[in-house]
């Protein structure tokens, strides 16, 4: 189909990387949307499978589209965006939640909780119900915040495919739930459609974690399995915004192959539960 | 060899009886697939390989979502190479077998792993065709693919970029193979370099390895 992906050429390989770093450079520059520091092996693949959606052959075509159809833009940015997740996606993370950081939080009159880049929520309502279960969802204000406007009105609407629910009651059983899951939710014929309950506490809100800046301090700050999408520079950059917008003794919960310990923030961080990439901010 | 009946496939038994040519070239990464029967595959061509074996390797073993450490603690114990779960961003070293973590896609880039949670591809995540696309694009012709026993077609797809960069093509025999799926659709996709016997492989992979080459 692509002439670019089958030559052999390894002057080939530079010149997508150049055609790829237009694309980022100008998205950055007409749209404000910056990817120049993605992982590169991820972003590409994302961006091949646009252009050949949009029925293009080269990435300079989608650099063409993008920047006079902001249409085009949007799905792309979808494209680049979207985080396939799942309810209590990782139940020991949620089971080492439930037992390491809930009673940290009960100590405090008033929780502050951001989760950076929620994508279309699962998560959000699977920390709300969690919270909900302990007793504490009362005193605590979610901050739900990604970089995608439209996953973000998905994520408000709280509704979800009921096929996934399935995978989603398994994971929630497994990551420590004391309820009966369909009781979080009404099933109308495809849909599974949360309490809205679960959401009095929350605030979605669109954030950029390359180019915004920190908004308040958090009590606890979530930020699962986007920094694997990110190059080590943004990476730690982004770790520093964490530190940053974090209260002392404030909670930092990754996704299950992402960690602190290499990066400049390391040392501010005590392990709560390695195998779960729970740190605790201590100095 | 003397093992093949099935004489309507004639590209298989080209491939089979092809001369060694001489391989004139370093090769910089290994990446493997396979699926169902893998576990004790995997353990045959991985326990050939010495401590000293000079190029990475990065397998893509489908596995369950939940599954944790299991599978690489099995591995070491029949491995002389050290068998780790890929992280995000390490550097690819000789001596290592790395694996790709249960629920993520595991990517290369020159030098590195890269972790993704994109949707499945075909079912899978991690997904053999992800990693040989992307070792392809990265690697090109430093480049080894294996694919191992399996009863589904990933890899057909990856193998087919790896030729195209110009990287060599090693798939499993299917009749030594415990589900012939996987070897067979790759065997399809492209005109792949060896389809060896399970036993044949390890070896295989020394000889064309074996001069260790400081980098």
């Amino acid at each position: 189909m692509s002439l670019s992906l089958e030559d052999t050429d390894p002057g080939i390989r530079e010149l997508e990387k150049l055609e790829v770093r237009l694309l980022t450079e100008g998205v950055f520059e007409h749209y404000g949307f910056d990817f120049r520091d993605y992982s590169y092996p991820s972003l590409r693949r994302r961006i091949w499978k646009r252009v050949f959606a949009e029925g293009l052959v080269t990435v300079s075509a989608l650099t063409n589209k993008v920047l006079h159809e902001p249409q085009a833009m949007e799905r792309l940015l979808l494209d680049l965006s979207i985080n396939v997740t799942a309810m209590f996606r990782d139940p020991t993370f949620y089971a080492a939640f439930r037992h390491k950081v809930v009673p940290l939080l009960r100590t405090y009159p008033f929780i502050r909780i951001w989760h950076a880049g929620c994508s279309t929520g699962e998560e959000v309502y699977s920390m709300a119900i969690l919270l909900q279960e302990e007793g504490i969802y009362d005193r605590c204000r979610i901050y739900a915040t990604d970089i995608n406007e439209a996953v973000l009105q998905k994520a408000k609407s709280g509704i979800f495919p009921i096929n996934t629910m399935q995978e989603n009651t398994s994971n929630y059983i497994a990551g420590g739930g004391h309820g009966t899951f369909s009781d979080y939710y009404t099933a109308r014929y495809d849909y599974a459609i949360f309490r809205p309950q679960l959401r009095d506490n929350v605030v979605f809100a669109q954030h950029n974690l390359v180019t915004d800046a920190s908004f308040n301090h958090f009590n606890v700050i979530l930020c699962r399995n986007v920094l694997i999408y990110f190059n080590n520079a943004l990476q730690e950059r982004v770790q520093q915004l964490f530190l940053n917008s974090l209260e002392m003794f404030g909670i930092l919960g990754l996704g299950k192959k992402e960690t602190i310990r290499y990066t400049s923030v390391a040392e501010h961080f005590d392990v709560l539960d390695e195998e779960e990439r729970l740190y605790r901010r201590v100095r | 060899m003397t093992r093949w009946k099935d004489s309507t496939d004639a590209v298989m038994a080209e491939r089979r009886a092809a001369p060694r040519t001489t391989v004139e070239r370093d090769f910089r990464l290994i990446v493997i697939g396979c699926s169902l029967g893998g576990m004790n595959a995997l353990v045959e061509v991985i326990g050939e390989l010495p401590a000293s074996f000079p190029v990475p390797i990065a397998v893509v073993q489908h596995r369950y979502r939940t599954s944790n450490e299991g599978l690489p603690s099995y591995f070491r114990r029949h491995a002389k190479l050290n068998v780790v779960d890929a992280d995000d961003k390490q550097w690819i070293k000789a001596g290592n077998v790395y694996l790709a973590p249960a629920n993520y896609h595991l990517l290369v880039e020159d030098g590195e792993f890269s972790l993704s949670v994109d949707e499945a591809v075909a079912y899978s995540r991690p997904s053999i065709d992800v990693l040989f696309e992307s070792a392809a694009d990265a690697y090109h012709d430093a480049l080894i693919a294996v694919v191992l026993t399996g009863a589904n077609a990933d890899g057909a797809r990856g193998v087919d970029r790896v030729k195209k960069k110009g990287g060599l093509v090693i798939v499993q025999d299917p009749e030594t193979a415990e589900a012939p799926e996987m070897p067979k659709a790759a065997i399809a996709s492209t005109s792949v370099d060896r389809i060896l016997p399970l036993d044949r492989i390890g070896p295989f992979l020394i000889e064309m390895c074996g001069r260790p080459t400081p980098r």
